[in-house]
């Protein structure tokens, strides 16, 4: 079916600019708060400022009765009114998963506002409502709360463990998730093995940080009886729904639209409670209400990712042929459960990656602490265990005395074993396969590409004048186009001009631009005269939104499937005008013409005003269709970082000095958009390695509240990314198309740590933890010299 | 005051707790008379009270750059400045670039081509701190690096930007980046 795709203008694969561009660019984007609507309300939320504690009384007389204030909800006056809040598609267990695996999951709903109990710092305890924000905040001081301290826990790994106080007080314990899964036989083959590496490796709590922070504006319409919310969420359709039956309302009386966003990362693609509780406000006040969250809040309280504990152990031949893997890792869920599965799966399934490991035992464990919830940020549990394994790898080869590189040539799968099975589970609980590949090819050229030889000459001659240059190479694979489902509507406009309508907004992934490649592309008509409108769910009614590297993947097809069909009805419908068959016909540059006849064309406007009185158009007044795509399996996309540092041992300073990406992600449709993705996800990945950490202090309080004390990469920070791609389209669609939204983030912690280790091996420095921070550096060489 | 060519930002119609003040400024070329309240931000007062919503809001701790406009030929933050401090200034903001209708300036133009900003929100400030440097006279690949850090952006990792600023300043996007 791809052959389709070759019609029409051949722009499917160029660099178009993007269309989105010039509003942006003139200051005209329309963000959440740049929306202005008249009357609007403003909200700020009182959050608890202790870890855990039973609250015992709250006072919001004072609050109320200050000028401008139009309304204070508490906890007692929402929890009567609306369940806590559930994102309930994460709670299903797969069947097969069910089936075979048979894991804990439990999922902690969060109420809107906190009851009795508060469980971490920034829980939201009471939400002003008032006519601007400066005075809600002014209101939030008279608001008056009563805590009694309760004990806390922190620590994910003490959370498990028998009498750890309880982070919920009405739970029995602080377990979450707890899975345990694998394939072969591991004991024989640690028994069996020449060599056996263990470790424990850390990946610490680091945040999306999208520089636009969440937001949401609702109104409730009388004369329509219509809920509108304009969100910048990743997922509309999901909002829509909840929201509906949280304030019960139907589905249909609830509009929301996702408007220009800045930035989403996977943070905005989980339900949080404010978006359920700004639009009630709305919804009982009858006037438009808006929440903005600041700089503070976002990082205090939106939600966190990516903290995990990994006891891993690799057993190999003394060729190096891996045997066996053992992991035993810990997630820290923060005071809640909010995407069962989710995370901890996506570790679990993602830990080998591109080897062939053909005994595998691992143990998840999602623990609760008293600390905001973690959720998916970018790779969604890829980067944590890449890491584990990255690591652990490294580690083998030292022990083995091989090259690294030579290590991972030993043991990737080759191109010949795809479609390749790994023996376990996905995460929809069918047997994990790989679909396409070629490891070997990315080895080979990484090897060119930094010249690898030449580097470890380098890399003696510099140990012998003091220097210390290291490799790192980091290795990973990514299952996208995760389903269920992603619908698409193409409608020919009155115009001619053509209009897409799915599920699956941008947040500055340039939707606009590669979705319109795909349609004029499939349907044969200029790529200027298709318009999106993504993330409206008046405009499509089903959608599951973008998220997991799965937009391109599921929207793409869903577009290609609904622009073939309409295409033939243009086609057949021209035909009944020409009094022609439709095979005759052809529609390129958006004009139909008998084929190799010329002068006898028809433009799309023309077929548009003649629909109604032909029989085609008899009952159907419109050339639109709505097609929705179900992939059959993930997509396997895969990448390989390669960076060389300079490492100072007496300043801690890393420096970068050349730092690589070979990337597989299928058939690109707009390389410039697609490089930019892997770059920007490079730089959040480096971030992680070099500068991100979100820290509490021993009492649960955040301590990097601010961007002077959470450090996120600046351009003076970033290398200067080289970028090589292999294509290897994927099976799996008619596009061929792969996802590669978050790639790029998940390689740069273990690929930097491996090139620290290397640069320091002189020094005997093991690199447990991110992120490498000149101290952490520092005090890395000064342990080895005590 | 009384010029007809003078634009009123209307006045909440709330009576806030702290003092209010007439103000006078000049936004995009245009002469501006307000009423503020004391603690109101400038980067509030241009985009909820001028709807100049080009700048934006990205921490409100004067560190992701966001919010960048050009006082009085200066690059500055509007979040770390109240309303009232702007009193007889000269502001230019994003929307003062290219005029409605007319193209987009070199800078604008840099950015596009070279893919220089994926969801758009950090840009305005980028391209208000490098539009201040151009107008320094002090332009120079040092002088872009340095601009170019004190704004954060979270989704191109930088190195398109750095060839964007690179092709409109320096004339040349290829050693950009490092
Ligand atoms: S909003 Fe002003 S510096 Fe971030
Ligand atoms: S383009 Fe999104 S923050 Fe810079």
């Amino acid at each position: 079916m791809s052959h389709d795709a070759a019609i029409g203008e051949g722009i499917l694969g160029r660099s178009v600019p993007r269309v989105e561009d010039d509003r942006l660019l003139r200051g005209e984007g329309r963000f959440v708060d740049d929306l202005q609507i008249p009357g609007a309300l403003e909200v700020a939320f009182l959050r608890s400022p202790v870890a855990h504690a039973r609250i015992t009384s709250v006072d919001i007389a004072a609050a109320l009765a200050l000028p401008g204030v139009v309304a204070v909800y508490d906890g007692a006056s929402v929890a009567d009114r609306v369940e806590p809040l559930l994102n309930s598609e994460e709670l299903r267990v797969p069947e097969g998963i069910r089936a075979n695996i048979d894991p804990i999951v439990r999922i902690q709903p969060s109420p809107l506002l906190a009851v009795d109990e508060v469980n971490y710092v920034g829980q939201p305890v009471a939400m002003v409502v008032a006519e601007s924000r400066y005075l809600a905040e002014d209101a939030l001081e008279l608001i008056d709360v009563e805590y009694d301290a309760l004990s806390a826990v922190l620590d994910p790994e003490q959370a498990l463990v028998d009498g750890s106080p309880l982070v919920l007080s009405d739970a029995e314990d602080n377990i979450g998730v707890h899975i345990e899964h694998g394939t072969g036989d591991v004991e024989r083959a640690f028994a069996e093995a020449a060599v056996v590496v263990e470790d424990t490796f850390v990946s610490q709590r680091y945040v999306a940080s999208p520089m636009e922070c969440r937001g949401i504006v609702a109104t409730h319409d009388p004369f329509s009886n219509q809920l509108t919310v304009w969100s910048n969420t990743q997922t509309p359709h999901r909002v829509r729904n909840h929201l509906a039956s949280a304030i019960g309302l139907d589905p249909e009386a609830v509009r929301v639209i996702s408007v220009d966003v800045g930035g989403g990362f996977g943070q905005k693609g989980i339900l949080v409670v404010e978006e359920l509780l700004v639009p009630l406000a709305a919804h009982d006040l009858g006037r438009p209400v808006r929440w903005l969250e600041d700089r503070n809040e976002n990082l205090m309280a939106g939600t966190h990712a990516r903290e995990q504990v990994h006891h891993i152990a690799i057993a190999a031949d003394a060729e190096g042929r891996i045997l066996g893997v053992r992991d035993r890792m810990i997630v820290n869920l923060g005071c809640r459960n909010m995407v069962g599965l989710v995370v901890p799966y996506n570790s679990l399934c993602h830990l080998v990656g591109p080897y062939r490991v053909p005994n595998l035992r691992i143990t998840a464990t999602g623990a609760l602490t008293n600390t905001m919830c973690t959720a998916p940020y970018r790779g969604a549990g890829r980067p944590e265990t890449v890491f584990a394994m990255e690591r652990v790898m490294d580690r083998l080869a030292d022990e083995l005395d091989l090259d690294p590189w030579e290590l991972r040539r030993r043991n990737v799968i080759t191109p010949a074993e795809m479609p390749y099975r790994t023996g376990i589970l996905d995460r929809r609980g069918l047997p994990q396969e790989y679909d396409s590949g070629d490891y070997p090819e990315m080895l080979d050229r990484i090897h060119k590409m930094i010249d690898l030889d030449g580097f470890r000459k380098r890399q003696q001659q510099a140990r012998s004048e003091g220097r210390y240059l290291g490799l790192g190479l980091a290795m990973y694979l990514e299952a996208t186009g995760l389903g269920p489902f992603e619908g698409a509507k193409v409608t020919v406009l009155p115009s001619g001009r053509i209009r897409i309508s799915t599920g699956a907004p941008s947040q500055g992934q340039g939707h606009r631009t590669t979705f319109a490649q795909i349609a004029a592309e499939s349907l044969g008509v200029p790529f200027e005269d298709v318009e999106l409108v993504a993330g409206d769910t008046r405009d499509i009614p089903f959608g599951v939104g973008t998220i997991a590297s799965r937009a391109l993947v599921t929207a793409g097809n869903a577009i290609l499937q609904a622009a073939t069909l309409v295409r033939e009805r243009i086609l057949a419908t021209a035909a009944d005008m020409l009094e022609l068959d439709p095979e005759d016909l052809e529609l390129l540059g958006g004009v139909v013409r008998p084929k190799g006849v010329p002068g006898h064309e028809l433009e799309l406007a023309d077929i548009m005003r003649a629909l109604p009185v032909t029989p085609r158009g008899s009952g159907r007044d419109s050339l639109s269709e709505t097609s929705y795509f179900q992939p059959p399996n993930y997509a396997t996309s895969s990448g390989l970082h390669a960076v060389l540092v300079e490492v100072d041992p007496d300043t801690g300073r890393i420096e970068i000095d050349d730092y690589v990406v070979v990337h597989e992600a299928g058939r690109i449709v707009n390389p410039q958009v697609a490089d930019a993705q892997i770059v920007g996800g490079t730089a959040q990945g480096l971030g992680g390695a070099l500068f991100e950490h979100l820290q509490y202090d021993a009492s649960g309080q955040p301590v990097t509240t601010t961007f002077m004390d959470y450090v996120l990469p600046t351009a003076g920070s970033m290398p200067d990314v080289r970028l090589d791609e292999v294509v290897c389209p994927s099976p799996t669609n008619a596009l061929g198309v792969k996802g590669l939204g978050e790639g790029g983030a998940v390689g740069p912690p273990a690929a930097i740590a491996n090139a620290v280790e290397d640069a320091l091996r002189p020094f005997g420095v093991v690199v447990h933890a991110c992120p490498l921070t000149p101290n952490r550096v520092r005090d890395l060489v000064r342990a080895t010299q005590l | 005051m009384a010029d007809s060519r003078v634009r009123t930002a209307t006045t909440p119609p709330l009576l806030e707790p702290s003092a209010w003040h007439e103000i006078e400024l000049e936004v995009n070329g245009e002469i501006v008379g307000a009423q503020v309240e004391s603690r109101l931000l400038l980067v509030d007062f241009l985009r909820h009270r001028l709807g100049l919503t080009g700048t934006h809001v990205g921490c409100e701790q004067g560190s992701c750059g966001a919010c960048t406009i050009i006082i009085d030929g200066q690059a500055s933050r509007s979040c770390l400045a109240f309303a009232v401090q702007a009193d007889g200034a000269s502001i230019r903001t994003v929307e003062g670039l290219a005029p409605s209708g007319a193209p987009l300036n070199r800078l604008q133009e840099a950015f596009h081509t070279e893919h220089g900003l994926q969801c758009g929100f950090c840009t305005p400030g980028f391209l208000m701190s490098l539009t201040a440097l151009e107008e320094s006279g002090e332009v120079g690949k040092e002088s872009i690096e340095e601009h170019l850090d004190g704004n954060l952006c979270r989704c191109t990792g930088y190195v398109n930007i750095k060839k964007a600023a690179h092709k409109a300043l320096l004339g040349t996007s290829e050693e950009a980046a490092r």
